[in-house]
This record gives structure tokens, C-alpha cells and sequence, in this order.
């Protein structure tokens, strides 16, 4: 471990450093391929798999049952369609409620049947309807109007903040990044979206946005004054500030990722499917771009928007 | 001197931290002693503890259908209206072509049945006649109104079997009344059912109704104000003319401009006419809940509605007319208890696996911080306890239900609660590089540290804001736990995390720079000595230019940060000597 707080002095004193600015073309070369992919990719998979709080489903009711356990219901409802995972409630006394995602008439049927025989009660006892999305359209239009207006406001937030409105811009190219490549490998997985993953999403764009703060609040300390330097450049300031931080990146997203690694892998094996998961994919993922970006995305976008500005081009 | 008042400092900081941990459990446990709802179990969500299913059918006249628009505008309002009576997470969705079912946590009573239920259609009409609520032919106010059928005309456009001899002018003339509205009203007992349920009135023509208690009974005009002009709502005690607060409940309104312009055109109207024509009924779904008096042209586009109103019944009435009126009335068909869809196990695995993450959190901080991992546990604890408090509370006083997602959110925040823990660490460990001692060093990066923890709790916290107060449903409740957990890990960054670091910095086993402290100044310093007071350059310039460049920064810096830095330096000078 000293090894790694040496290096954290060799990065603070400038002795070691990674070149992050000045290779910025090749990190923007791997974004905008990781970009593509995670647009491409889900596309040609069949986009998103909606679950039903999102799409709407069948919902089956069974009467009069002895035992309302919900793993007979889940069972038998998978002997019939191995690819459903279907929500089961217990409800009043002795029913049973199961909603899965919208399904044809035959299964539909195979599915009543299997549940009568499971519950062992007569196959009238078991009720079908189609039940509507949970998270409907309003929930979606609600939330993404309520995105825009964060997004404005951080944006000002920021600009006021930092005092030049490049690092909204280049914090929200490093955010917009975050949320595809999540999105994107979210897609691959093939994993049902859920109101969870959703949410995780949001959670993604709350951090991604937060740790670029952290990050350019260095920045902004360290290019204070550059332009009256005369043997630095405003690049090479930046490169040192993200350097001077990259022992706090690191260690920041190694300690956001444990908890998260422990839900996802732990927490999967313990638990099979289920909200935890889901969340937890995103996050996991989420948390190591957002970090990354921070780093490889917003500060060489910075860089990029500001160095030609004349005060810092005139010296050298 | 300045030691002792660091010390003084911190401890007061500690003592306030204890403040509001005590003071928050003391509020609980107080609560708890006389109101059901306050406990120090969190109340859980639908997912974790299930509640209960209400299945509403629409109330529909003959013949009369419902669309697939009027369902999912109907469900769009309802989730308001529930979302606005606490963060519970509930559930409101479409089943078949005509039934809404909304799933809540816990038994509702009868006044989030009616927030689920009533349509909720506001209309204000100008009062024509008004006479107790029972069958009689006398009419309140005689010489106000004309009983007298053969005079009283029919509006122009339903002609009723006695030609009109005059047409009404505005909605408060007498001339609306026909034979048949005064036959309707003389027979009119308050005490019956007389109205359909879900009857929708046509706005244009007078109404024979009832006040909601059946004491009085009305013939009132057309609509004047319809409340879907109603802008905003909320619910509060009245204020009396001296400026102190009664306990009387209202509920007060605010109009859109077309509800501000009819309401000041209907106030002037009313204003100069006698008993009871100059008093406005304000109905709700048909019924009269209140019909006070003109005593002054409104034209600022605010009323207060007063009545028979508590504090439930006052903010059940304001969240429903907030959101707008039900396109159909709906009735409570079935309402069943249903059970958790993730099991107790799901909660406790979950838990659990939350714990192994924190546990790795603590050995890789040891790893990294040695010592100091002693103030990162403190502060985790700290900030654990603070959060269940919160959560305790506003479960009582919010109506805060903790789901599965809320679980997840609230173990990531482990992350980003370490992470102001990090920066400041961080910051330290750059002052010891640059060779201060360790308290000097503490002071230093705190005053660095503390502006990007708190700029960056910032963006999270407008995160949190913008989407509590701008989306509905499982967003909202996501918003309410990120904003929860940014304030907690800036009270104890603030009042726990610095304080507990300022006074360890006065240890031997920390100031020494033992190597088992985190800042171990031989392995600090070993490569990255250059000389103090240059944070600002890099590490490259010689003293020199460095000592230009900053001064020729200084003239950049607000006069805030000029003086912070002064101070800085003060600070390392007497520190370094």
C-alpha cells in the first residue's frame, strides 16, 4: 500500500504523470466507439426489454385457496413459460394474485390450467385480466420534464459555481456519456427494465454529475491565475489537477463500488432475481464510467473548449 | 490560544451533533407516547410489507361509457393526489377497460378513500334562493324570489311550458327560475338521496342542491367559476383580522387568470345585492360545502373556503382540487389486503449483503487510511444512525414508506458519503506534502475541502429537489432518499467527521505522523517535498515565479478567497514555526 500512497505523492508533486490531457483524442476515440456500441448494440438485440410496471401485462387471480405460498404460483407459472418472472401477492385471506408480463391467449390458458392444478382448485376459480402500466405515461413525461428543469438548473448552478458555463457543457458531454454507456450495457444484458433500474439510472446521473464537481473544483483551483504563468499552460494545468485527484478517484469509486459489487454478486446469489438486482447492475456500471468520465471525458473536453480562448494562447 | 479554541470549537460541534440526534429521538419518542403513527420502526413500503388493494369502478348513468382517455387521465390525477399525501410509493394502475385499482401501503381510513374516490368537480354558482333542508313551499328570503310560476321565466334556450316573458341577463337574475326548478325545489328533502351518484350537472343551467350537512337547501345559478380555473391549493387555519391564527380550518385557492378575471366579474356582480343573492356557493360533486357572503370585490384571484373542516378533511379537499376533478365519479368495489411481493427474506438478504459491502468498505478504508479508518467508521456509524432517525421521523411526519429501491439508494449513498470523508483526507494528506504539521494541515484542507463538499452536495441536492417537486411515483420517492442523504452527509461532514479529525490532529499517535496514522509524514513527504505555500503552481516553477504567479492570481481571486488565502498563509507560518 505505500506503493500506492508514493504514487499519490508522485502524482501531487507532478513527478508522475499521466499524460490525460494530451492524449484526449484516443479517449475520445473509445468513448464515441463505446457510445456507438451501447446505441448499436441494444438496437439490434430487440431494444429494451420493458417490464410490466412500464408495458402493462395479465394479471390471473385464484379464489379460495388453502395456501396462499408464492412459490407455488411462480412455479407453475414457469413450468408453462420458463422466461416469465412473475410478481405474486397474497391478497385478503385466500387468493392469490399474479401479474406477468402480457401473454397470448394460449399461454394465457396453459398458464390458468397450471395454476388450478397447483393451488388444486377448479380451474374457475382462477380469474385472467389485462391489467395497465404502473409507471404510464404520465409517470414518464412527469420525469423527464422534471430532468430538463435539473439539468438547466445544474447547469447554472455550475456555470455560477465555476464561473464559466465550459464546465456545464463539459460535465454534461461526460454525463451524457455515463447514461448511454449505462443504458447501453443495461440493454445487453438483456435484463427486464424495471421502475428499480430506472432509478438507478437517475442515481447514475445524480453521481456522474457529482464526482465531476469534485473533480473540477480542483481544476478551477489549480488553472486559477494560469494565463499569467509563463512556463505553464492552461492544458498542463488541467492534466495536473486530474493527476493531483486521481488517488481520491480511485479510492472514491472503489468504496462506491463495494457496497454495490456486494448486492450485485452476493446479493444476486443469495436473492435469484429480483429489485436489487436490477438497481444494482446499473449502479455498478454507472459508478465506474461516471468516475472514469470525470477524469477522461470532462476535463479533456474542458481543455478542449477553453485552450484556444486568446488569454491563454498568447504566451509561448 | 488558538488551540484551546479549536478545541472549544470541535467539542461545540460534537455537542450539536448530539442536539439533533437526541433531539430527533426525543421527538419520536415523544410522538410515540400520543400518536399511533410515530415509531422507531420505520414504516416499509408495498413491495416489502404489502397493504392494501382498493379496486374503484367507474359510476357511470346509463348509457353512459367510459373511455380509455377518461381512465388514464382519471389514474394520472389519483397518483397525484395520493403521491401528495406522503412519499408512500403507492401504486395506481388500469385494470380492464373500466376499473382503476391503486394499491397503497397500510389500511386507509376514510379520508384517503375519499382523496381516492370523489371526482371532486368544483363549481362556484351564485346563490338565487336558500330555505331550510326540508319539503316545504316557503321560500327563505320571501320578496327575493318570485314563487310565483306564471312570471318567472325559462332561459331562451329550453322554453318551458309557460312561454318566457323575460330571458335571465346573468347568472344571478330570477329569471332562471322556472315552475319546474321551483317544484323541484319546494319538494326537495335534504334528508333523502336525491342526487344519482356521479351525476354530472350541466354547467350552463341552475342547480337544486343541498349543503353537504342537509341543513339547507338552494337553488343556485349557473356556474360562474368552474375549478378547473383553480391553480393552486392548500389547506391552513384561518388568520384573523389581528394577524393571530384561529382554529378554524380553510382551504384556500388560488385562480388562473380566466378564474381571476371570472371571479372579480362575479364579485362585483354579487357585492351591491341583498340577502342571500349576494352570496356564492361553492359546490362540490353537486353538494353546497360552503356559500359565504360577498363582503368585497375579490380581483387578486385568491379565495378561502371555509366549513366544517379539519385538518384532514381541510388538506384531502386541497390536494384534490390541486390536481383537478375525476373526469367520472368512482366507487370503492372491492378493498382486500394484500401481502409483500419481495418477502421478509428478500429484505434480510438484501440487508445482508449491504452489510458484507460496508465491511469491505472498512477494511479497504483500513487498508488505504490505516487509523484514520477510525473516523471513517465513526462517521458511517454516525451518519447510519442520523439516517434511520430521519427516516423513523419522516415516516410519522411524511408519510415516508422505505422501499426495496429506497434500500438499494440508501447503500449507495455509503459511497458517496465516504467520498467527502476521501476529499478531505486527500486534502490533508496535499497539505502534509507540502509540509505543514497536521493540525495546521487539518485547518487548511477543511477550508478547501468543505467548498467542493459543499459544491458537489449542492448538485445532488438540486438533483433531489427538482425531481421531488416535479415528478410523481417511484421518482419521487428515489428523490426524497438521494435528498435525505446528501443533508446527512453534510451534517456529519460538518458537525462530526472535521471536529473528530481537528481533535486527533492534537494526538501524539496522529500529529507524530505515526506510520499506522493515515498521515505518515516521513512516506508523505518522501517524494513530494517542494516547499511550502505553492498549492496554487505547479510544483515545477522555482520559489520565484511561483511567489509572482500567485501574487499576479491573487488579483483573479474574490475578495473571500483573497482573505482565505491570507489567512492560510497566517495559519502555516505560525504553524511551521
Amino acid at each position: 500500500m505505500s506503493k500506492f500512497k508514493e504514487l499519490g505523492n508522485d502524482l501531487y508533486s507532478g513527478r508522475v504523470s499521466i499524460d490525460i490531457v494530451g492524449r484526449r483524442k484516443l479517449w475520445y476515440a473509445i468513448a464515441i466507439v463505446l457510445v456507438i456500441i451501447a446505441i448499436v448494440a441494444p438496437v439490434a438485440r430487440g431494444g429494451f426489454n420493458f417490464g410490466i410496471e412500464f408495458r402493462g401485462g395479465s394479471e390471473f387471480r385464484i379464489d379460495g385457496v388453502g395456501d396462499t405460498s408464492q412459490q407455488v404460483a411462480r412455479d407453475a407459472v414457469q413450468s408453462v413459460d420458463p422466461e416469465t418472472q412473475p410478481i405474486v401477492t397474497s391478497v385478503g385471506v385466500d387468493s392469490v394474485r399474479i401479474q406477468t408480463e402480457q401473454l397470448d391467449d394460449v399461454t394465457t390458458e396453459e398458464i390458468r390450467i397450471a395454476l388450478a392444478s397447483a393451488y388444486g382448485v377448479p380451474s374457475g376459480s382462477v380469474t385472467s385480466s389485462f391489467i395497465g402500466a404502473n409507471w404510464g405515461a404520465d409517470v414518464t413525461s412527469k420525469a423527464i420534464n422534471g430532468l430538463i428543469v435539473f439539468l438547466l438548473l445544474v447547469s447554472v448552478l455550475m456555470a455560477l459555481y465555476f464561473r464559466t458555463f465550459k464546465m456545464s457543457i463539459a460535465a454534461l458531454a461526460a454525463l451524457a456519456h455515463d447514461v448511454v454507456i449505462t443504458a447501453g450495457v443495461y440493454a445487453l444484458t438483456g435484463f427486464e427494465v424495471t421502475p428499480a433500474a430506472v432509478i438507478g439510472l437517475l442515481t447514475i446521473l445524480g453521481y456522474s454529475l457529482y464526482d465531476t464537481v469534485v473533480v473540477f473544483d480542483k481544476v478551477r483551483e489549480n488553472t486559477l491565475g494560469v494565463e499569467f504563468s509563463e512556463d505553464t499552460t492552461f492544458a498542463s494545468q488541467v492534466n495536473l489537477a486530474v493527476n493531483q485527484t486521481l488517488v481520491r478517484s480511485v479510492n472514491t469509486s472503489v468504496v462506491a463500488v463495494l457496497p454495490v459489487a456486494a448486492i450485485l454478486f452476493i446479493g444476486a446469489a443469495l436473492l435469484g432475481v429480483g429489485t436489487l438486482r436490477d438497481i444494482a447492475l446499473a449502479l455498478f456500471i454507472g459508478i465506474i464510467v461516471g468516475t472514469y468520465s470525470s477524469v477522461f471525458i470532462a476535463a479533456p473536453v474542458y481543455v478542449h473548449l477553453r485552450e484556444n480562448e486568446p488569454r491563454f494562447k498568447t504566451k509561448k | 490560544m488558538a488551540a484551546s479554541s479549536t478545541v472549544k470549537s470541535a467539542r461545540k460541534s460534537l455537542i450539536w451533533l448530539l442536539v439533533i440526534i437526541f433531539g430527533l429521538a426525543g421527538l419520536i419518542g415523544f410522538g410515540s407516547t400520543t400518536d399511533e403513527n410515530a415509531s422507531f420502526t420505520p414504516k416499509l413500503a408495498l413491495d416489502l410489507q404489502g397493504g392494501t388493494q382498493i379496486i374503484l369502478s367507474p359510476l357511470l348513468l346509463d348509457g353512459q361509457a367510459v373511455t380509455t382517455e377518461q381512465l388514464d387521465q382519471a389514474v394520472s390525477i389519483i397518483r397525484q393526489r395520493v403521491d401528495a399525501s406522503g412519499v408512500s410509493e403507492s401504486q395506481v394502475t388500469t385494470q380492464g377497460d373500466t376499473n382503476i385499482i391503486v394499491s397503497i401501503p397500510g389500511i386507509p381510513d376514510e379520508n384517503t378513500l375519499a382523496l381516492i374516490k370523489a371526482s371532486a368537480k368544483l363549481e362556484f354558482r351564485p346563490v338565487l334562493v336558500t330555505s331550510a333542508g326540508t319539503p316545504t313551499a316557503e321560500v327563505d328570503g320571501a320578496g327575493n324570489s318570485d314563487p310565483d310560476a306564471t312570471e318567472s321565466p325559462a332561459p331562451e334556450e329550453t322554453p318551458a311550458a309557460e312561454e318566457p316573458t323575460v330571458s335571465p341577463t346573468d347568472a344571478s337574475d330570477l329569471n332562471w327560475i322556472t315552475p319546474e326548478i321551483q317544484k323541484e325545489f319546494d319538494d326537495l328533502d335534504c334528508a333523502s338521496v336525491f342526487r344519482e351518484p356521479g351525476q354530472i350537472d350541466d354547467p350552463a343551467v341552475p342547480l337544486v342542491t343541498c349543503d353537504v350537512n342537509g341543513f339547507t337547501k338552494f337553488i343556485l345559478g349557473p356556474v360562474e367559476v368552474d375549478g378547473a380555473n383553480i391553480s393552486d391549493a392548500s389547506n391552513g387555519t384561518v388568520t384573523s383580522s389581528t394577524g393571530a391564527s384561529t382554529n378554524t380550518w380553510a382551504v384556500n385557492l388560488e385562480f388562473d387568470e380566466i378564474g381571476t378575471e371570472g371571479f372579480s366579474t362575479v364579485t362585483q356582480r354579487l357585492f351591491p345585492l341583498e340577502q342571500p343573492r349576494n352570496q356564492f356557493a361553492i359546490t362540490l360533486d353537486g353538494f353546497v360545502i360552503t356559500a359565504p357572503t360577498t363582503q368585497a370585490v375579490i380581483t387578486n384571484g385568491s379565495a378561502q373556503i371555509t366549513g366544517s373542516f379539519d385538518r384532514d378533511s381541510s388538506k384531502v379537499l386541497a390536494d384534490q382540487l390541486k390536481y383537478g376533478s375525476l373526469p367520472i365519479g368512482f366507487e370503492v368495489q372491492s378493498q382486500e389486503n394484500i401481502s409483500a411481493t419481495l418477502g421478509q427474506d428478500q429484505l434480510t438478504s438484501g440487508l445482508l449483503a449491504g452489510l458484507i459491502g460496508l465491511i469491505l468498505v472498512v477494511i479497504y478504508s483500513a487498508f488505504q487510511y490505516r487509523g484514520l479508518a477510525i473516523v471513517t467508521i465513526g462517521s458511517l456509524l454516525v451518519a447510519a444512525v442520523l439516517v434511520y432517525l430521519l427516516i423513523a421521523f419522516l415516516s410519522w411526519r411524511q408519510g415516508y414508506r422505505l422501499s426495496m429501491a429506497g434500500v438499494a439508494g440508501l447503500i449507495v449513498a455509503i459511497g458517496i458519503t465516504v467520498d467527502s470523508f476521501i476529499v478531505y483526507f486527500e486534502r490533508v494528506r496535499d497539505e502534509i506534502r507540502e509540509g505543514r504539521n497536521l493540525e495546521v494541515a487539518v485547518e487548511n484542507a477543511w477550508k478547501r475541502s468543505i467548498r467542493t463538499i459543499l459544491a458537489s452536495d449542492a448538485v445532488s441536492f438540486t438533483a433531489a429537489a427538482t425531481l421531488f417537486l416535479l415528478t410523481v411515483g417511484n421518482v419521487r420517492g428515489f428523490a426524497f432518499t438521494l435528498g435525505l442523504t446528501t443533508i446527512v452527509d453534510l451534517i456529519v461532514v460538518l458537525l462530526f467527521t472535521h471536529p473528530l479529525l481537528r481533535l486527533l490532529a492534537r494526538t501524539k499517535f496522529f500529529s507524530s505522523g505515526h506510520p499506522w496514522s493515515g498521515f505518515d509524514s516521513k512516506a508523505l513527504k518522501a517524494s513530494g517535498y517542494v516547499g511550502r505555500g505553492q498549492f496554487r503552481v505547479a510544483p515545477t516553477l522555482s520559489q520565484g515565479k511561483a511567489l509572482k504567479v500567485s501574487k499576479e492570481a491573487a488579483t483573479r481571486q474574490t475578495i473571500a478567497e483573497r482573505k482565505a488565502q491570507a489567512a492560510l498563509e497566517e495559519a502555516d507560518k505560525s504553524g511551521g514555526n
